[in-house]
């Protein structure tokens, strides 16, 4: 009897040693002042915070860079991202490589807290020892900030970060970057881009109820702040199919003629590539282009099919009067708002990225999910500051949701082979109220806060 | 065809197609000449005016979506005699050069204020991003908005004038 009481004390204490142990994690020492770095090595870290895309999260819209407070919804509650300006008292001026190491492979912070997974730690613990010494170097090169981070506002219990240990038990794979020698080295470059800082998979794969990515639906398409992220794998919606010469393309300038232009988040990425070298950008694509793969003979021969069309004197009319639309299309209520709202510049035969795209072309049309372009005929294509983009006014004052619905069901008809979406007049009420939060921000670069000219919703 | 429409509180009967854009026919059908043709595509900013008081680009707009709806343009503001605050502080401010983009900044200003009579610079900028001006006159347009809002709180009890 009481050998068993001992025992039943010793598995006790033997898993209370083992939680321990998975749960806790030291504080590191504070970093000494006055650090000085290569310029070289900022240059590079400034690259690759370009590729990580910090500040999208980091940067309050309108306020001061990398000082955090941004709010970002999740299924779980609310998360405020944090101030990663080196300011030594409210941003990370007192973390050592060693503790900003820890946190991009483990994402635990300099006091030993764990971070939840809204910091894409599931990806930077790809990132390179070398490449995170130049992030480094960038960061508390910043000017520091003096801001407090805002609390989060998450479910019960969910407040309790020791649980996020249980969390990384599950879905954390161990930190560093292993290189597939059957593949070229550029495929590799991009795989180590665009799986670690770039993060792809954080929006472009669906998660499952933990919030962990589903990694037997690899960039099968996720969300990222109200948009919808498309499948960018071999479920890619877009009617043409993406190579890779479109994707490098695309990721270098933000457009592409036969894919249309970045928005919404994705702006965001496409402008902070921007700063890219030319053999990254190709890398990337060389790595995406093959995840998509080889698209069947059928789906590349439509896509031929639809090449010639676009490209033919159909498109040159300019005028929605010229084109031949069956008569059960024609006669949707929605057409004649097509033809004043949107014809004028989506038939214009202007070409991109300021002129608007041919919807034949466009994956928002041909998606299954319509919740893009919802959210884009609400709200527009805002403007970037300062530089020349491509702009489209918001229809959210002119159209109620049965005309935004009326004209989405007849371009959908007219311009897709998918079935009728079911709902959007609600889905257009609710994106329009704000009850589904998405946020519209200008493609500008990284330097720049950028502002949501979206629904302004409570955090 | 018929379409009703009604502009600054007057219903019209309009006879033309219902995808006319607003624009052609506050211009050629109201002769209400406050709202600019500037790109067409809804680009410039030149053409607008308020529909159920949110700023709207009546060149994009078929008047076949606004049945029912209450459309308001420059004219009703104020008159010549007795101009609205937002254009007593344009001539005030002298805030115009060649005026062709004016109407459509007054009438973008006119959405915000009647939202919030003190905005920062910043609520200012934003919504006028897609009003553009190529005489330069921004600082001043931006002065006057400010000194706009400012007569329309000091007269706000009164509610003089609900756009």
């Amino acid at each position: 009897m009481r050998i068993r009481f001992l025992a039943l004390i010793a598995v006790a204490l033997a898993g209370a040693a083992g939680a321990f142990a998975l749960v806790w994690r030291p504080a590191m020492p504070a970093q000494a002042e006055a650090q000085s770095f290569d310029p070289a090595l900022i240059a590079k870290g400034r690259e690759l915070a370009a590729v990580g895309n910090c500040i999208a999260c980091h940067t309050v819209p309108g306020g001061e860079a990398f000082a955090g407070g941004l709010a970002i919804p999740t299924p779980f509650g609310t998360i405020h991202s944090t101030n990663i300006t080196p300011d030594r008292e409210t941003g990370i001026g007192v973390w050592s490589l060693a503790a900003f190491t820890r946190s991009m492979r483990e994402g635990v912070d300099r006091a030993g807290n764990h971070l939840y997974p809204a910091f894409p730690y599931d990806h930077y613990r790809l990132v390179s020892h070398a490449d995170n010494e130049a992030l480094y170097a960038y960061l508390m090169t910043r000017t520091p900030v003096r801001q407090d981070a805002l609390p989060n506002d998450l479910v019960f219990p969910l407040g309790f970060r020791p649980l996020i240990a249980g969390w990384k038990l599950l879905f954390l794979e161990p930190a560093g970057f292993m290189p597939d020698p059957a593949k070229s080295d550029e495929w590799n470059r991009g795989a180590y881009l665009a799986e670690g800082l770039g993060h792809c998979g954080g929006c472009h794969t669906p998660r499952n109820g933990l919030g962990a990515q589903i990694a037997d639906q690899h960039f099968d398409g996720g969300e990222a702040e109200g948009w919808h992220a498309y499948a960018i794998n071999a479920n890619s919606p877009a009617p043409i199919p993406w190579d890779r010469d479109a994707l490098a393309f695309y990721l270098r300038h933000g457009w592409h003629e036969v894919h249309g232009v970045s928005r919404g988040p994705m702006a965001e990425v496409t402008g902070n590539l921007g700063g890219l070298p030319d053999s990254d950008i190709e890398a990337i694509a060389v790595y995406v282009a093959d995840v998509m793969g080889e698209p069947s003979p059928e789906r590349r021969q439509q896509a031929e099919r639809l090449r010639e069309e676009v490209g033919g004197p159909e498109r040159t009319g300019g005028d929605a009067d010229t084109l031949a639309v069956p008569p059960d299309v024609a006669g949707m209520p929605g057409a004649a708002l097509y033809a004043a709202a949107c014809a004028t510049c989506h038939e214009s035969g202007r070409p991109l990225p300021y002129g608007g795209l041919d919807f034949r072309l466009s994956t928002a049309v041909n998606a299954d999910n319509p919740q893009n372009i919802v959210t884009v005929t609400l709200f527009g294509l805002p403007p970037a500051d300062g530089e020349a983009s491509s702009v489209m006014p918001g229809f959210a004052g002119a159209l109620d949701d049965r005309q935004v619905a009326d004209v989405l069901a007849y371009m959908r008809a007219r311009f897709s082979s998918g079935t009728a979406w079911p709902d959007v007049a609600e889905m257009t009420r609710r994106t329009r109220s704000g009850e589904h939060k998405v946020v519209v921000r200008p493609s500008d670069g990284i330097e720049r806060a950028p502002l949501n000219v979206g629904v302004e919703v409570g955090p | 065809m018929t379409v009703k429409l009604k502009v600054n509180g007057t219903v019209h009967e309009v006879d033309a197609d219902p995808a006319t854009p607003l624009l052609y026919v506050l211009r050629e059908d109201l002769e209400l000449n406050a709202a600019k043709y500037g790109c067409g595509l809804g680009q410039c900013g030149s053409c607008m005016v308020l529909v159920d008081g949110e700023a709207t680009l009546s060149c994009v707009v078929p008047i076949l979506a606004l049945a029912e709806r209450e459309i308001t343009t420059l004219e009703s503001l104020g008159t010549q005699d007795d101009p609205a605050p937002i254009q007593s502080a344009f001539i005030e401010l002298q805030a115009a050069q060649c005026g062709y983009c004016i109407p459509g900044m007054m009438m973008s200003a006119q959405a915000l204020l009647q939202r919030n009579a003190a905005p920062s610079d910043q609520e200012i900028r934003d919504a006028l991003r897609t009003n553009l001006c190529r005489c330069g006159t921004h600082m001043r347009i931006l002065a006057a908005i400010r000194r706009a809002g400012e007569m329309m709180s000091a007269q706000a009890p009164a509610n003089r004038r609900a756009g």
